[in-house]
C-alpha cells in the first residue's frame, strides 16, 4: 500500500505546494532520479518499485504511447510539515523549444541535473537559460556520482560558474543507489517558492502537455494558476475559444485519480472527452465556462514549423490511415502541421511541417511503428522565399513550388547554432561546420576542458545530416542546441532528377549552386545501384532547369531465370514467384520504370562521397560547369 | 493421363562444392539407408505409397517414364536399379515403350555396368558432363576427365541407349572461350540430347562460402546470358534445337520424363526429398483442392525410420488451389518450345483470354504466337520470370 496523503487536491493551501520540473540532457539519468523520488516519498511502496517501473514500461510499449510521469503529485514531509510537490516532466529535446517552454511556465523551480561524468551539454545549457528567463529558481545537481568516471568536483565548478553560485552550492546524487536524493526533496522545499495564485480569482490553469490515451481519449496537463475548478464544471479554452463538460478532473499519484477539484498552485488532469485534434493546444489558457477568467495567461503562441517534407504511403490505398494516424499524433504534438499533397511519382500524401529534423524523425518513426504504416519520405526542405524576375514572391516549402524562369532572389531561414565541443575537436567542427556554409561568431571555454562555439548557418544546411555528421567527427562527444535566426539571400538552384527523361517530383532539391553537382552525381549513382536492372535501358539525369549536370545508366538486363525447374522445384519457384508479385507491389512505377522503396527513402539518407569515383564525377560536372 | 516415376538416390563418392542437392557420402546413413539395403527401402515405400494412392481415390496407368536421379544412382550397382525398376513395373506397371533413365556420373559407370541397364530395360542414361576444360573441372570439383564422358557415351552407344550430356556454364574463372570449347566437345560426341545450365550459387554450399568471402568471384548474369545465347547458337547448328530453357534436342529425343514435370503431370517421388504430384480425382472427399505435391522426409535416416515403421514418409504437403495449379501451368508451360496453350488457358481460367492481351509481349519480342500458343523467344528465356509475371499479370492471377 502507498502512504496515505495528508494534503487532498483541491484543499491544499498553495503555501504548501513546490512544482518544479528537472531540467536534463538526454540519457543524463533524469527518469531515474524521478522514479527514486516516487520511491522516497512513499507513493510508490519500494517492493513495487520494481514491477511498477516494467509495467509502466510494457504499457508504453503495448499502446504505443508514452504515459510519461508528465505531472506527479508527489508528497515529501519536511521539518514535521507534509508538502505536496508537482513534478512536471519536460520534452528533453533540441525541437520542441516551446513545448519546454510552456513546461517551464507551469513551475517555480528547475532541478538541474547534470551528469557528473560528462558535464554540461549544448541542450542542458538552452533549457537552463530558458529557465532562467522564466525566474525559475536553479537547483543545481550533479548525478551519478556513483561512477567511479565521475569528476563531481570539476563539474560543479563548471555549473558554478555558469549560474553564479558557489560550487559548494551543487548537490550530488545518484540516481542508481539513491544517495542523496532525500536532500535535494528537502532542498526543494526549502528554495523553490511556494505558487502565489489569487485562490479567489476566477479559474485559470495553463495546458503545458496534452496526451491521447487510447482507452480515454485526450488526456490535457494542467497547472492551477488562479482560482478553483471542479469536476462537472464547464470548462472554456481561451485561445481556441471552445468550451467543454469535463469528465473528470485529478491527479496523478502516481496512477490517475479523480479528484473533486483542484485548487490554485496545484498540478493536474483534464479530462474533456475532446477528441478532435485541436481542441486542447498546449499553451493555451483553460477557465471556468460559468465564471471565465477575462485576460488568459501569457505566451500562448501556435507552434511555427521549420521543417518540411512530404510523407507518402507506400501503398496508396492507405492514405486515409495515414490522414487518421496524423490526426491522432497531433493530439500530442501541436507543433506538427500538414497538408494534403499529391505527387506524380509517389501518389497522395500530406506535406508535413516539424519542428526541425529530429521531430521530423519521431513523427515518421511512430506512423510506422504505431500505425504499421509503410511510408515514403521525402527529402526536407525549409521555406524559402523566392522573388522571381517579374517581381512575384513565392513561399517555396516543397521543390515542386520552386518557380520557373529567371529567378531574381532567394532568401532563406537562418539559425544560431550553439555546439559544445571537448577542444581537441575545434578545427574538426570548424571544418563541418564551413562545409555547411556557417559563419562563425563567438568561441567560449565553459572550462579548460570544453568550449562552446557559435555559429551563424543556413537552417537547410542543419537539417540535411548536419547533426549526424557533427556526432561522427567529434565521437559523439558534441552537442547540438540551435534557434531561428532571421534570414539571408543565398545563391540557390533547383535540381531536378530525371528517370527515363522523366522528371521525378520526390527527388528534386533546393541546395546552394556549390553543392549542386555533388548532390546531382551522388543522386544519380545511388539511383543506379538502387534500382534494379530491367528490360530495358535506363537513363539517369540530374539537371538545373534543362541543363544536364550528371548522367548515369542502368543497363538492360538480360537474364532473370532459373536454370533448372525439375520436380523437386515447382513448389519453391511458385512461391518464388509469388513473393515476386508481392514485392512488386511495393514497387514505384515511374513511366515504365519499376522503384523500389528503398530509392526513395535513399534520397534521404545523405552519406558524405568518399569513392573515388564520386568525387572524380563531381568535379568533373563542375569543372564543366566552370 | 500419364504418370511417371522418379526415384532419388541419396548418395555420391564425393560432394562437389556447388552441390545443394540432396546426397551424402557416407555409404550408410543409419535407418536401413545404406547404399547396400536401398534398393529395399525404395521397394517398401513403392508400396507404401501405393497403398496411400488406393486409399485417396487415386488410380495411376502404367508409368510412362521412371527416372533415377540424385546424387549419384550409378553408385549403386546396376542390379540395383533394374530390381527398382522391376518394382515399378509389379506395382503400376510400366507402359511398352516407356523411357527408363538414369542419371550417371561418368567416373562411375563402364561397359560392363551399362549393359547390365539395357539387359533391364532402361533406354537412356544421362552423363553429368559439366565441362570439357579441366580447369573449369576442378573448381567444380569433378573428378572425371573429358576422356571419361567420352567412353561412356560410346559403351551406351554400343548397348543402344540414348545418351545426354549436361554442362554447367558459368564457373568462376570460366572464359567465353572455355565454355564454346566444352559446347564443342560435347557436341562432338555425337548425342541426341544436352542439358547446358546456368551455375546456381547456394549461400550454404562450399562454393557459395567460398564466393560469400571472397576467394571466388560472383557469377556474373551478363556473362552466363552470353554463354545461354553462345550455347543457343552453337546448338542449334548442330541440329539441336532448344525444347526447354536449358535443354536442347535432336526432335524426337527430347527427355519424356523432363516434359512430363512442365506439363504438370502426375509423377510418384521415391526416395529422401523427393517431390511428388497428383491431380486430385474429381469429387475426392481426402482433399478439396486441385491437386496436391507432397515431399519425403530429406534425411535418408529418418526417410528410413518412417518406412520401417510402415508410414508415408513424407515431411510435409500441400493441396494444389486452381489458381496455384494454373500458374504451375503457366510458368512451366513458358518455359517449353510447346509453349502455353491459349484455349487450354482460358478454360482454365473461365473466360476467354484475348490473343489481343498478349500483343505487347510479342511486340517487345518476348514471344511468338502460332497456332494459338504462346512460345518463349530467346528472350523470352532469358527473361522468363518476367514474362511468367507479365502473363500472370494478363490472367489476373
Amino acid at each position: 500500500m502507498a502512504i496515505e496523503q495528508h494534503n487532498k487536491p483541491g484543499y491544499t493551501d498553495q503555501s504548501l505546494i513546490r512544482n518544479f520540473c528537472i531540467i536534463a540532457h538526454i540519457d543524463h539519468g533524469k527518469s531515474t532520479v524521478a522514479d527514486r523520488i516516487l520511491q522516497l516519498s512513499g507513493i510508490v511502496p519500494e517492493r513495487e518499485m520494481r514491477d511498477r517501473f516494467l509495467d509502466r514500461m510494457d504499457i508504453e510499449q503495448e499502446r504505443g504511447i508514452t504515459i510519461k510521469s508528465q505531472a506527479v503529485r508527489v508528497p515529501w514531509t519536511f521539518d514535521g510539515t507534509e508538502y505536496t510537490l508537482g513534478m512536471i516532466d519536460t520534452p528533453g529535446h533540441v525541437d520542441f523549444t516551446y513545448e519546454v517552454s510552456r513546461a517551464l511556465a507551469a513551475c517555480e523551480g528547475a532541478v538541474l541535473l547534470v551528469d557528473a561524468t560528462q558535464g554540461i551539454e549544448a541542450q542542458t545549457l538552452s533549457n537552463l537559460y530558458m529557465a532562467i528567463d522564466h525566474d525559475l529558481t536553479i537547483i543545481p545537481v550533479l548525478n551519478k556520482i556513483d561512477l567511479p568516471s565521475a569528476e563531481p568536483d570539476k563539474h560543479a565548478e563548471e555549473i558554478a560558474g555558469l549560474i553564479g553560485c558557489n560550487p559548494s552550492d551543487v548537490l550530488r546524487v545518484s540516481g542508481k543507489t539513491g544517495e542523496g536524493v532525500a536532500d535535494l526533496l528537502d532542498q526543494i522545499v526549502m528554495d523553490v517558492p511556494a505558487p502565489n495564485g489569487d485562490p479567489d480569482a476566477p479559474a485559470r490553469a495553463l495546458i503545458f502537455d496534452s496526451v491521447y490515451d487510447s482507452y480515454r481519449g485526450i488526456v490535457t496537463y494542467i497547472r492551477m494558476e488562479d482560482g478553483e475548478l471542479h469536476s462537472r464544471e464547464k470548462v472554456h479554452m481561451m485561445g481556441i475559444g471552445m468550451t467543454h463538460e469535463p469528465i473528470e478532473i485529478g491527479v496523478i499519484s502516481p496512477d490517475m485519480t479523480p479528484t473533486k477539484a483542484l485548487g490554485a498552485g496545484e498540478v493536474g488532469y483534464i479530462i474533456t472527452g475532446a477528441k478532435d485534434v485541436s481542441q486542447s493546444k498546449v499553451g493555451d489558457t483553460l477557465t471556468s465556462a460559468v465564471r471565465p477568467a477575462s485576460e488568459p495567461l501569457p505566451g500562448y503562441r501556435d507552434p511555427k514549423p521549420m521543417v518540411y517534407s512530404g510523407l507518402f504511403p507506400v501503398d496508396n490505398a492507405q492514405f486515409p490511415e495515414l490522414r487518421e494516424a496524423l490526426d491522432k499524433l497531433k493530439l500530442n504534438d501541436a507543433a506538427l502541421v500538414y497538408t494534403p499533397e499529391t505527387s506524380v511519382a509517389l501518389g497522395f500524401g500530406f506535406r508535413c511541417g516539424f519542428l526541425g529534423l529530429l521531430h521530423m524523425e519521431i513523427v515518421s518513426e511512430r506512423l510506422s511503428r504505431e500505425f504499421g504504416l509503410d511510408l515514403i519520405q521525402t527529402a526536407p526542405n525549409v521555406t524559402y522565399e523566392v522573388t522571381s524576375e517579374d517581381g512575384s514572391v513565392h513561399h517555396v516549402t516543397n521543390p515542386s513550388e520552386f518557380p520557373d524562369g529567371k529567378i531574381k532572389k532567394i532568401v532563406e531561414p537562418m539559425v544560431a547554432a550553439d555546439i559544445i565541443l571537448p577542444k581537441e575537436f575545434i578545427g574538426a567542427v570548424m571544418d563541418l561546420c564551413q562545409e555547411h556554409r556557417g559563419q562563425m561568431g563567438t568561441m567560449e571555454y565553459i572550462s579548460t576542458e570544453r568550449v562552446e562555439m557559435h555559429y551563424r548557418m543556413p537552417l537547410a544546411e542543419i537539417v540535411f545530416d548536419f547533426f549526424d555528421q557533427l556526432k561522427s567527427r567529434t565521437k559523439g562527444y558534441a552537442s547540438l542546441d540551435y534557434h531561428e535566426d532571421g534570414e539571408q539571400s543565398a545563391d540557390l538552384v533547383k535540381v531536378d532528377i530525371l528517370i527515363q527523361g522523366e522528371k521525378v517530383d520526390a527527388f528534386s532539391a533546393i541546395v546552394h549552386r556549390d553543392k549542386a553537382y555533388s548532390y546531382g552525381v551522388m543522386m544519380t549513382k545511388k539511383l543506379r545501384e538502387l534500382i534494379p536492372r530491367q528490360q530495358f535501358e535506363i537513363p539517369i539525369q540530374a539537371a538545373i532547369g534543362s541543363r544536364i549536370i550528371a548522367r548515369e545508366t542502368i543497363r538492360a538486363l538480360r537474364k532473370d531465370v532459373l536454370a533448372k525447374c525439375y520436380g523437386g522445384d515447382i513448389t519453391r519457384k511458385r512461391k518464388l514467384l509469388e513473393k515476386q508479385k508481392a514485392g512488386k507491389k511495393r514497387m514505384k512505377m515511374l513511366g515504365h520504370v519499376e522503384v523500389p522503396q528503398e530509392a526513395f527513402i535513399a534520397a534521404l539518407s545523405t552519406d558524405e562521397p568518399t569513392d573515388r569515383d564520386t568525387k572524380d564525377k563531381i568535379r568533373a560536372a563542375q569543372k564543366k560547369e566552370g | 493421363m500419364t504418370y511417371e516415376i522418379y526415384i532419388h538416390v541419396p548418395f555420391c563418392l564425393r560432394r562437389c562444392g556447388y552441390c545443394d542437392f540432396n546426397t551424402y557420402t557416407a555409404p550408410d546413413l543409419g535407418g536401413g539407408a545404406s547404399r547396400g539395403n536401398y534398393a529395399t527401402m525404395v521397394v517398401r515405400e513403392m508400396e507404401v505409397i501405393h497403398r496411400w494412392q488406393d486409399n485417396h481415390g487415386i488410380e495411376e496407368p502404367k508409368a510412362s517414364t521412371v527416372f533415377f536421379g540424385g546424387g549419384t544412382p550409378t553408385v549403386l550397382p546396376a542390379a540395383d536399379l533394374v530390381r527398382m525398376t522391376g518394382a515399378v513395373r509389379d506395382i503400376w506397371g510400366i507402359a511398352d515403350d516407356a523411357e527408363i533413365t538414369t542419371e550417371a556420373n561418368p567416373d562411375t559407370v563402364d561397359e560392363d555396368y551399362i549393359r547390365e541397364l539395357a539387359d533391364g530395360g532402361f533406354t537412356r542414361i544421362s552423363f553429368g558432363m559439366q565441362s570439357a576444360v579441366p580447369h573449369v573441372l576442378r573448381t567444380l570439383d569433378r573428378t572425371h576427365t573429358p576422356a571419361n564422358v567420352e567412353a561412356g557415351v560410346r559403351a551406351a552407344d554400343h548397348a543402344g541407349l540414348r545418351s545426354s550430356v549436361d554442362l554447367i556454364y558459368g564457373a568462376p574463372g570460366e572464359s567465353l572461350d572455355d565454355w564454346r570449347a566444352s559446347v564443342r566437345t560435347a557436341i562432338g560426341l555425337g548425342v541426341n540430347h544436352i542439358s547446358a545450365y546456368a551455375l546456381t550459387v547456394e549461400p550454404t554450399t562450399k562454393m557459395g562460402r567460398q564466393i560469400a568471402s571472397g576467394i571466388l568471384p560472383r557469377p556474373d548474369d551478363d556473362d552466363e546470358a552470353a554463354k545461354y545465347e553462345i550455347a543457343d547458337d552453337m546448338l542449334a547448328e548442330a541440329g539441336l534445337r532448344w525444347y526447354e530453357i536449358s535443354n536442347w534436342a535432336r526432335p524426337g529425343y527430347e527427355s519424356r520424363h523432363n516434359l512430363g514435370y512442365w506439363r504438370n503431370v502426375d509423377w510418384a517421388g521415391i526416395g529422401p526429398g523427393a517431390h511428388s504430384h497428383y491431380a486430385m480425382p474429381e469429387g475426392s472427399r481426402t482433399y478439396d483442392a486441385h491437386g496436391i505435391r507432397s515431399w519425403d522426409i530429406a534425411h535418408p535416416r529418418m526417410w528410413g525410420q518412417a518406412l520401417s515403421m510402415g508410414r508415408t514418409p513424407w515431411q510435409g504437403h500441400e493441396t494444389i488451389t486452381h489458381d496455384e495449379n494454373l500458374e504451375e501451368t503457366i510458368m512451366l508451360g513458358l518455359r517449353l518450345r510447346e509453349g502455353l496453350d491459349l484455349a487450354g488457358l482460358g478454360r482454365a481460367l473461365g473466360r476467354v483470354v484475348a490473343p489481343d492481351a498478349f500483343a505487347s509481349l510479342r511486340d517487345r519480342g518476348m514471344i511468338t504466337m502460332d497456332g494459338g500458343r504462346i512460345t518463349p523467344t530467346r528472350k523470352g528465356r532469358l527473361l522468363n520470370d518476367a514474362l511468367i509475371a507479365d502473363v500472370f499479370a494478363i490472367c489476373d492471377l
